[in-house]
């Protein structure tokens, strides 16, 4: 054969082209493999899958180590979309008890992106949450019939009593403000959360610590192992368990003896601060926001006219009445405005310049001690008018001013700062405030005087009342009162270990506690004297102008070495001595002589008749609420300059929670403006 | 005299000792290298199953492996003269069993290219390519045939495009664009070079139009702008190297380059002229400049360079216009992501962008044998087929890709060498068919992988997993072995 050497030249274009081809592609491959390090991390990424191992959620008990919140395993019937065949609907339906249409409703809602963000093929999806442990059972049997079905096990809050569900909270899961709030990155969507309660407070040390699993993950999200035989797992720290500083029994007691009653009971143990009682009334279970219903529960109880979810020991904000006077006594002595033998006049009531707060029958002049038995108007009054028109001071600005700060010193107009969330910090009016809302020299000492006596703008929490009621156990002083009594493995929080000591000498205090003695032996508190226990009371009795009076009763026991301070407010129950009272001494007694069935059948007694006396309180009250939506605001003696009073909110310097309350309308949370006292 | 017992003895020695058993080492280093990464491919280090395990790919490749042995051995001994003589017939029965393929297989995943027999599944389209390959070399080993004149193309390019036509009835456009790489050797048994560079030019001007065609410069869109350019280079060039016509060439190189100084310093002056009215000045100038001059010089070359010229430029429109029209949206989907335009990852590009993951997780030696979890955890698609470099290159890293990449090179080289030394006509095409389809294979699979051609499924030869490949590519080299083994003997036949 004739060989063409011209056309075998092009054996190097054919040659020479794969070369050139394998150099790029050589060059190609150093970039990917040598040069360029984004593939090496991507491919890391890719095949690892860390998943969250969730530690369980630390227990509750109360002071005595009675078990309050426990875990317990909820399952969750579960299904991954692409492993599921044709199966036999109607079994499963029955073993579900559920309809066909619901039935295919939630698996509408599984298998719906848009519903079920974390939606995917071939991963678990939940169908039905919550099973019962009968559908649990039956289900377990059959499951080898449903290819794909599976049950998940979830863990989910229990409570042991029906109580206390304002201090316990609940849990919710996380939304997305919630994430985004957290800074320590801890959340991720499908996490709980505290949301009311302790188990908001202390969510830092219940929750525990997440650990981890790295496991290896193929292209459709299939978990093929662990990665590392589990090496580089964390194991996850369970949370803190916690020790309320709440007697439960005393707890159920106080829920039992407030039923169909709005108001609160709160009792604490002086020398501590530790809260024994927290009582908010109406409640409600606290399994009510576990599960599955959580959500409808939940918005049936928001939309309860009586505010269950109001926790009114530490949100509501009311008129103390006359458990402010004992605050008025301490700083008119503190000043030297008067001593234990000053006495004022009072017939009837406080007459000074054609002004007049009504009082009732009592000798007359009539001194500190005497005054706070019978809870004389004339003696605050006059002793608040001799102060602001004291010339010790600068002029009636600073004479307020120094009034105003031994109400905060004693814990008023602030937080008390207790371990639970959204407290309200009640309202103390300063020389600002007037001068704004009346104007500069057009108050007076007259303007202001229902303060006196714990009207007009004064507004506490029962809280509030009941610390001032345990810093005159203590004698002057108190702790913040807390309801955590300590945190396992922690303790508890320095800031509830320390003690607030007003500026005010200890001998007054021991005057007023007398004071509070003898209104127990022979004035407003008679119903109190409970033989034996020394107790020590103060009753109020606030006008309101939704209707009946709020029933008011700040007391301790025993006098000396005092175990429990309490403060009752009932609210439109009537006079103080006529509710409060015996509700405090039957709490007092309780708590003092321990459990008995004499006391349980007398609060029984005593509730089922004042249930048969009081049957519409509730039913009553949401009438009067919706015929009369804007009463809230009756000009008083402080507002009778000031037309601008509509709202009763209008220029208060209310913070958001306390604006939260009176928009929210509890009774009680009314700014009363009536310098006008029955107590 | 020697007895003819002896005879044959000293035939086999003969043939045994001639040969290539170089080329016999590389094909045994590459299948067994392509089972090993098979089992890698599918297995894990922690699982315990063994490399040939049936129930494994790699077990049942090995298998394939052991027959291929067999039939590359069993066509050693068949006599060359055969496969010369029975190379039409063994066409013929091949297109017939590529139809009946298409119309009778049964649907898989979209393509009717496998025919089952019992329980193994063959795809005649593999076989097809020894059978066009033995045609083509019969054709031009025809006494008298020689390419020369357009009517010479006929039958070549007639055995070329039939199986092609029979393949993309069957769906499998991959397969069939194997067969375009033949046009190797027609441009190696006297095609025209300049088809191969107008083919060059064609992919090129396709590649820079598309790719870039998001920015505008001149008011035109960038893609245009550089065809255009590259247009105006290749005229210059073609005057030059084509024409051998230095005066002409300069002429217009100096024309083009004194219109662009204008424009420039124009523009400089806030004079800015549209990009489509420049080229279309200055190349038609050019051009009817070139017409006028060509009576000087060599007629049909000119004449030959203001075509191309202008079919470059009716080309470089209808790109964009094909692209959109001619292709299938997952086509022009592969190539957008190949040509770095579109980029989705998740979605279209997921695939290439996961192979690119693990071949580039893979750095200079690797992440170790069976250590690779990107392939095995399924991130790569068809890992142990058409993708199979990526475990390649996942767990040997550069160090094995560029192994393999050498391995193939050296192959298809020596097999370029062994078509050369061939006496005959027959020998030289069929090995330089050989060559232009592994050159493909090669190109595309490899490039395919690495993200820098449109995903096309075809295997790469001898690694992929599956019997047909494998078969198919062992029948197509031990033909060639068999017919170089006596090239000695005789000078023709």
């Amino acid at each position: 054969m004739r060989k063409d050497y011209n056309l075998e030249k092009r054996k190097f274009v054919i040659g020479g082209f794969i070369v050139v081809i394998v150099a790029i592609y050589l060059f190609k491959l150093f970039d990917l493999q040598i040069l360029d390090d984004k593939y090496s991390e991507i491919a890391v990424s890719n095949a690892r899958s860390t998943k969250i191992t969730h530690p369980s959620r630390g227990q509750i008990y109360d002071r005595n180590g009675n078990l309050v919140v426990y875990n317990e395993p909820a399952y969750d019937l579960v299904l991954v979309p692409k492993d599921v065949q044709e199966f036999d609907t109607t079994t499963m339906c029955k073993i579900l008890q559920l309809k066909r249409e619901d039935f295919d409703l939630l698996w509408k809602n599984m298998s719906d992106p848009k519903k079920n963000k974390n939606y995917s093929a071939t991963t678990p999806q939940p169908l039905v949450q919550n099973l019962d442990s009968t559908t649990y059972g039956r289900l377990q049997e059959i499951l080898y019939r449903f290819p794909g079905f599976d049950i998940s096990q979830r863990i989910i809050r229990r409570y042991n009593y029906i109580a206390a569900a304002n201090i316990l909270g609940d849990i919710r899961e996380v939304n997305a403000e919630d994430i985004e709030r957290d800074t320590d990155n801890y959340y991720i969507p499908g996490d709980y959360t505290g949301d009311l309660g302790v188990e908001k407070s202390y969510e830092k040390y219940l929750r525990g610590v997440k650990g981890k699993e790295i496991l290896i993950r193929d292209a459709r999200g299939k978990i093929k192992g662990r990665y590392n035989d589990g090496k580089d797992d964390v194991q996850p720290i369970a949370g803190k368990d916690l020790q309320l500083s709440i007697d439960i029994d005393l707890q159920c007691f106080g829920e039992k003896i407030m039923r169909g009653k709005r108001g609160a009971i709160v009792a604490i143990e002086p020398k501590t601060g530790e809260v024994l009682a927290l009582v908010t009334s109406p409640s409600y279970d606290p399994a009510l926001l576990v599960g599955k219903d959580r959500g409808k529960n939940y918005a049936k109880l928001v939309s309860d006219p009586n505010k269950p979810l109001f926790d009114r020991a530490i949100m509501a904000a009311y008129p103390p009445g006359s458990t402010f006077k004992p605050t008025q006594g301490l700083i008119f002595m503190q000043e030297g405005i008067t001593n234990l033998s000053t006495s004022y006049p009072c017939y009837r009531g406080y007459i000074n310049k054609g002004l007049k707060v009504g009082c009732h029958g009592h000798g007359s002049p009539i001194s500190l001690q005497p005054a706070l038995a019978t809870s004389c108007n004339g003696y605050f009054c006059w002793g608040l008018y001799y102060m602001l028109k004291n010339h010790k001071y600068e002029n009636l600005d600073s004479a307020f001013t120094v009034w105003k700060n031994y109400m905060v010193e004693m814990g008023y107009g602030y937080k008390l700062n207790i371990d639970l969330p959204a407290e309200s910090r009640g309202f103390i009016p300063n020389a600002k405030f007037y001068n704004e809302h009346i104007g500069e020299g057009k108050w007076g000492a007259n303007t202001v005087i229902s303060i006196a006596i714990g009207q007009g703008e004064i507004m506490a929490t029962p809280l509030q009342i009941a610390n001032l009621s345990a810093t005159i156990a203590n004698r002057g002083y108190y702790i913040t009162p807390h309801v955590v009594k300590q945190i396992r493995d922690v303790g508890i929080l320095k800031e509830y270990t320390q003690k607030h000591q007003p500026s005010i000498n200890r001998e007054y205090y021991e005057n007023v506690a007398t004071g509070m003695r003898m209104a127990v032996t022979g004035g407003t508190c008679r119903g109190a004297n409970l033989p034996g226990l020394e107790v020590c009371g103060k009753t109020g009795t606030v006008q309101n102008p939704h209707g009946r009076d709020h029933s008011v009763f700040m007391g301790f026991a025993p006098k000396e070495d005092p175990k429990i301070a309490i403060c009752v407010y009932v609210e439109n129950a009537g006079f103080g001595a006529q509710v409060a009272v015996p509700l405090g001494a039957m709490v007092l007694e309780r708590y003092l002589r321990g459990e008995s069935e004499e006391i349980e059948s007398r609060a029984s007694k005593w509730s089922d008749r004042w249930l048969e006396e009081n049957p519409s309180v509730f039913e009553e009250e949401e009438v009067q609420q919706q015929l009369n939506p804007d009463t809230t605001a009756k000009p008083s003696a402080a507002t009778a300059h000031n037309q601008s009073s509509g709202n009763p909110l209008k220029g208060l310097p209310l913070n958001r929670e306390q604006q939260q309350a009176i928009l929210t309308r509890p009774i009680g949370t009314i700014i009363t403006r009536n310098g006008f006292n029955k107590g | 005299m020697v007895s003819t017992r002896d005879n044959n003895q000293d035939a086999s020695n003969r043939l045994l000792a001639s040969v290539d058993w170089f080329t016999v080492l590389l094909y045994v280093i590459l299948v067994i290298y392509g089972a090993i990464s098979i089992y890698a491919a599918t297995t894990t280090s922690s699982s315990q199953v063994s490399m040939f395990d049936f129930d494994t790919y790699s077990g049942k490749q090995f298998v394939w492996i052991g027959l291929s042995f067999v039939i590359g051995f069993s066509l050693l001994l068949i006599d060359r003269r055969l496969y010369e003589a029975y190379a039409y017939p063994i066409y013929a029965i091949m297109i017939i069993i590529l139809i009946a393929t298409a119309f009778f297989s049964p649907n898989i995943k979209g393509s009717h290219s496998w025919l089952k027999f019992g329980a193994v599944s063959l795809q005649p389209a593999e076989f097809a390519k020894t059978a066009t390959a033995l045609a083509l070399a019969k054709l031009f080993s025809t006494y008298g045939f020689q390419l020369r004149g357009w009517r010479t193309y006929i039958v070549p390019v007639g055995i070329i495009l039939f199986p092609v036509l029979c393949i993309i009835l069957e769906n499998e456009t991959g397969s069939a664009l194997v067969y375009f790489s033949l046009i190797f050797v027609l441009y190696r048994e006297g095609m025209s070079g300049f088809v191969l560079f107008a083919l060059l030019c064609a992919v090129t001007y396709f590649v820079l139009v598309l790719k870039f065609a998001g920015t505008l410069i001149m008011g035109i869109p960038m893609g245009t702008f550089i065809v255009l350019t590259c247009v105006m280079v290749v005229i210059v060039i073609m005057l030059l190297i084509y024409c051998r016509s230095l005066i002409l060439g300069r002429n217009v190189a100096l024309g083009y380059i004194a219109c662009a100084l204008l424009t420039w310093i124009l523009s400089l002056m806030g004079i800015h002229i549209n990009g489509y009215v420049f080229f279309f000045t200055v190349i038609p100038l050019s051009l009817i400049y070139l017409l006028i001059g060509m009576f000087h010089d060599d007629l049909n070359k000119v004449l030959t360079t203001v075509i191309f010229a202008v079919v470059s430029i009716i080309f470089m429109f209808s790109a964009n216009f094909a692209f959109n029209h001619a292709l299938k949206p997952h086509q022009q989907n592969r190539i957008n992501i190949a040509l770095g335009i579109e980029e989705d990852l998740k979605g279209k590009g997921y695939n290439v962008n996961q192979s690119k993951i693990a071949i580039g997780s893979g750095g200079l030696t690797g992440k170790g044998f069976l250590e690779g979890t990107q392939t095995k955890l399924n991130y790569v698609p068809e890992q142990h087929t058409d993708f199979i470099f990526c475990t390649i290159g996942e767990e040997q890293g550069f160090v094995g890709t560029s192994a393999v990449l050498i391995l193939f090179l050296t192959l298809i080289l020596r097999v370029i060498a062994i078509a050369e030394r061939q006496h005959t006509t027959f020998g030289r095409v069929y090995a330089y068919c050989v060559a232009s389809i592994l050159i493909f294979h090669l190109t595309i699979n490899i490039g395919m992988v690495i993200g820098i051609v449109p995903v096309i499924g075809i295997p790469l030869p001898f690694f992929s997993y599956g019997g047909s490949s494998l078969w198919g590519f062992t029948i197509l080299l031990f033909i060639l072995l068999r017919i170089d083994a006596v090239r000695t003997e005789y000078g023709t036949w």
